[in-house]
């Protein structure tokens, strides 16, 4: 099972811009202490948010090609699960999610305070 | 003897459409000399397989293909085709008939055939532009002009011809909504279960599906805008296609005089209450019964050319119709009485998994009802059966697993068939005449056998049978279609249909594509979009808007990530010839963004690596400023023309080559391409700018320019091969744009010049090239004008966009 839960009792949610400043099929990042973080926006207007860096070789996610609920690493193709952060097998590994939702319109992520 | 022939009879055919002119051949096989032939059509051509209008209005086939009689076929059997004259009066005193234009032609026997019409519901706006039928080819034209991408369609009726229609729009890109007024699809085809199951795969197919839902009326001003239920929902459309049923056209016949009720009235000889006159196909109604499907046409054929001809006593028993939905991977069949009724019992199998449904009827050990979803291959097999009565008492237990397990033997469905069986239901194509066209031609692959017999040229839900059949019937000669390499997983489809269709379907937008293509995914994955970005872009210069989220990262940022998330900035150098303004500019923005490597390419240009995202757009400005563009260096794109330095200064150089070269680039900058794509000019056939292993090179020699295509000098390398000598500049630009614009046109996305030249060979691009001059003008021209769309340096275009490459938020 996976124990990925980013931030826990001390972290709060932060407004950190609204659904339409991210492309849709497309990627947004936002700095943190604890590293760059990908906001994703699907075509059906899902949001996701992972850590930026592909488990293989940290790549940007943010910066890949946006399908259906995944992402391409632009480094090596790797495809990762925007709901879970996981590769695609064959490839193995996660990258950490964040939780992110979205309140009228506003973009929400729960980063360490 | 006598002297004198006598008098051949008048034979009048109304209506020139599948019913009446198989009469006719029937007629004609029986006594092909007794009659002079007149036809009247309505329609301003010949003959043509009007089952076969949806796979025309999907794309999948042309008009040419279907027409099944031509002007010819009319010609040498001496008949006389009157094409696009409607017949107004019929006098039966006089037995005349007349036509709309005036023309007017004795008779001795007049044989009706006018088919029907749509049923064009009678609510308000039904006559707006925009709201049509789906009957002819006419109607087929008019819903294909109408035809944009992204065109939202809605079709009334969910039975057979609505969804075929729905299908046909769907396949050409426009969003379709299907509005049905009963509970379930086809509800005179299917039963509730597999209807269902045929709901969940059109919606599955982006095509929204409808029920119980009443027209209540089309609204619109000067053109049709949206349809309104009767429960008040609005469903916006840009076409209203009626397909709510048809009627039999019997305005003629009513106005001659004849007994009409719902048709015109025959007897079991086709006979109608006049004896000089009879009549075939949907205008008829036999004993209460009208008709819409094929088959019983074709019996009607039969039996009336018995008749008119006095070859036979015999009489019209309408036998069960049989139907398949004409939709492309939708497999369907569907016979008799398949509802059932208090003294049938049902067979019924279900694998819901699989997308499977078969329900067979049986009223005392005999099949007289199938409904046959998801895998309908032993529908032949089952519908003989039900022809036959064939007791079925010692079968039961396997009849639903089809022919190879009932009866216990062993056998394919399609073995197990007489040659009687027809297996091709839209040509009428029987086991005994595709066997006999295999054995009396050699035919070896599915391509013989459709050209040959028509099986499976139509809808294609008989390939598999026919395939078998080849299989058996040629053995060890048999050659299996050769499988197309998909694009992707998101589709069955190869690079060469995908293009093709985008082309012929005017499909403009990558939803469009995928919609019409029926994309396995909701939007496509990271191999799919860029080539279909670029497929798009290269079919319609200026009007396609590139989906920036469909490119690589490289081409969307217009620079070229690296390992560690920067980028690398390479501007462009025309000819690889720079000035000391662009040095000092660059010596600038290295100093001023702290570049950490500056790196002279194998191109002949300066490449800035290491500079973060956010840099860029600032880094863009200054490079701009400086009077620099980008260089592509990132893209699938025209890369850089690399020179030596020629004639100018070099003692062996016998032609301009760094000219020649920045003449090249600057015509060719901007161009998107397959793959990277790189040039190099030599001067002299020391060839200095190594253009032997480029994409194309051009190398100047005493005479003129010889012209190479095809290097690679990457993993695989690869010289060029010579593709012809030209001996202006003039030449030189006009050859290598055709050239470059062929390239763009056919080769693969992702596919090198190498590899599509050795997988078309050099000798077919010489063809296209070098010997055919008109060809290679248009190229010429083709690529000019796309480039009067692509050359916009797009580094000046996002240089003041610094927020889209800015972090969304900081937290702190």
């Amino acid at each position: 099972m996976s124990t990925l839960h980013a931030g826990l009792g001390s972290s709060q949610w932060r407004d950190v811009g609204a659904i339409d400043d991210i492309p849709r099929q497309g990627a947004r990042t936002v700095a943190t202490a604890s590293g760059a973080i990908a906001v994703f926006r699907t075509a059906d207007d899902a949001i996701f948010a992972l850590h930026d860096a592909c488990p293989h070789k940290g790549g940007k996610l943010s910066q890949g090609i946006v399908h259906g609920h995944a992402v391409t690493c632009p480094l090596h193709g790797w495809v990762i699960g925007l709901a879970d952060g996981c590769a695609e097998a064959p490839d193995e590994g996660c990258a950490r999610r964040v939780p992110v939702r979205l309140a009228a319109g506003r973009v929400l992520l729960q980063v360490d305070a | 003897m006598n002297m004198i022939a006598p008098r051949r009879r008048r034979l009048v055919l109304v209506g020139n459409g599948m019913a009446g002119v198989r009469t006719l051949e029937e007629i004609l096989s029986r006594a092909p000399e007794a009659f002079d032939i007149t036809v009247f059509g309505a329609e301003p051509h010949g003959n043509y397989n009007r089952i076969l209008l949806s796979p025309v209005l999907a794309g999948e086939k042309r008009f040419a293909d279907i027409v099944t009689h031509d002007s010819a076929w009319y010609a040498a059997r001496g008949i006389e085709l009157i094409a696009g004259e409607e017949v107004v009066a019929i006098d039966r005193d006089a037995r005349r008939a007349s036509g709309a234009r005036g023309t007017v032609r004795p008779y001795d026997v007049l044989l009706l055939a006018t088919g029907s019409n749509p049923v064009i519901l009678p609510v308000p706006g039904a006559g707006l532009p925009g709201v049509v039928g789906f009957r002819d080819i006419a109607d087929v034209e008019t819903m294909l002009a109408a035809c944009a991408s992204d065109m939202r369609a809605v079709v009334i009726g969910g039975g057979l011809l609505g969804l075929e229609a729905a299908h046909g729009l769907a396949r050409r890109g426009a969003r379709v909504s299907v509005l049905h007024l009963m509970r379930s699809l086809m509800e005179r085809q299917l039963d509730p279960a597999s209807a269902e199951m045929l709901r969940a795969e059109l919606i599955a197919r982006g095509i929204a599906v409808l029920t119980e839902a009443n027209t209540e009326a089309i609204l619109g001003e000067d053109r049709v805008r949206a349809v309104r239920l009767a429960d008040g929902r609005e469903i916006a459309a840009d076409l209203v296609v009626m397909a709510a049923g048809i009627r039999p056209s019997i305005v003629l016949a009513r106005a001659a005089g004849l007994a009409c009720r719902r048709g015109v009235l025959v007897d079991d000889r086709l006979c109608t209450s006049d004896p000089a006159i009879y009549a075939v196909g949907e205008c008829v109604e036999h004993q209460g019964q009208v008709f819409g499907l094929v088959a019983p046409l074709f019996e009607m054929a039969k039996i009336c050319a018995d008749a008119i001809t006095g070859a036979a006593e015999t009489a019209f028993r309408p036998s069960v119709p049989a139907t398949r939905l004409k939709v492309t991977g939708i497999d369907l069949f569907s016979a008799g009485d398949f509802l059932g009724s208090a003294d049938t019992e049902e067979i019924v199998f279900r694998d819901p998994a699989r997308g499977v449904h078969k329900r067979l009827v049986l009223r005392e050990d005999r099949l007289v009802g199938i409904v046959l979803y998801g895998d309908a291959a032993d529908g032949a097999w089952y519908f003989d059966h039900l022809c036959s009565g064939t007791d079925l008492a010692g079968q039961r237990d396997g009849l639903v697993f089809g022919p190879a397990f009932a009866g216990g033997e062993a056998q394919s469905g399609v073995e197990a068939l007489p040659d009687s069986a027809e297996i091709c239901g839209c040509n009428g194509v029987s086991k005994g005449r595709i066997l006999g066209a295999i054995a009396e031609h050699g035919l070896t692959t599915l391509d013989e056998v459709r050209v040959r017999t028509k099986a499976s040229a139509s809808c294609g839900s008989c390939t598999a049978q026919v395939e078998a059949l080849l299989r058996k019937a040629a053995g060890a000669a048999y050659s299996a279609t050769p499988a197309v390499k998909p694009l992707c997983k998101c589709t069955r489809l190869g690079h060469d249909a995908v293009r093709a269709a985008i082309r012929e379907r005017r499909l403009k937008s990558i939803p469009a594509v995928m919609r019409a293509l029926e994309w396995r995914t909701p939007d496509g994955c990271a191999a799919c979009r860029p080539a279909l970005n670029y497929y798009l872009l290269c079919a319609w210069p200026g009007d396609y808007a590139d989906d920036a989220q469909s490119r690589f990262v490289n081409e969307r940022m217009h620079a070229n990530i690296q390992k560690d998330g920067t980028y690398s900035v390479v501007p462009r150098m025309w000819g690889g010839v720079t000035s000391a303004t662009e040095l000092r500019a660059i010596a600038d923005v290295v100093e001023k963004y702290q570049i950490p490597t500056v790196k002279i390419t194998g191109g002949q240009r300066i490449d800035m690596l290491g500079v973060t995202r956010e840099q860029l757009p600032r880094v863009w400005r200054d490079l701009n400023a400086a009077g620099m563009v980008s260089g592509h260096a990132y893209g699938k794109a025209l890369r850089t023309v690399k020179t030596c330095v020629g004639s100018e200064w070099c003692r062996f150089g016998t032609q301009d080559s760094t000219s020649m070269g920045i003449a090249i680039e600057k015509m060719a900058w901007g161009s998107w391409m397959p793959h990277k794509t790189k040039l190099a000019v030599s001067g002299c056939p020391r060839n200095c700018a190594e253009a032997t292993i480029k994409d194309l090179g051009v190398v100047a020699t005493e005479s003129g320019w010889d012209l190479h295509v095809g290097g690679n000098g990457g993993v695989k390398v690869r010289a060029t091969d010579r593709l012809c000598q030209v001996h202006t500049p003039a030449e030189v630009l006009e050859y290598c744009a055709a050239f470059l614009q062929l390239y763009r046109e056919e080769a693969w996305y992702l596919e090198r010049t190498a590899p599509w030249i050795e997988r078309v060979g050099i000798d077919y691009v010489r063809r296209r090239i070098a010997e055919d001059g008109e060809g290679r003008r248009a190229l010429h021209a083709r690529f000019l004008e796309s480039q009067c769309y692509a050359q916009k340096d797009p580094w000046a275009e996002r240089a003041a966009d610094d927020v889209a490459f800015a972090d969304l938020a900081t937290v702190a």
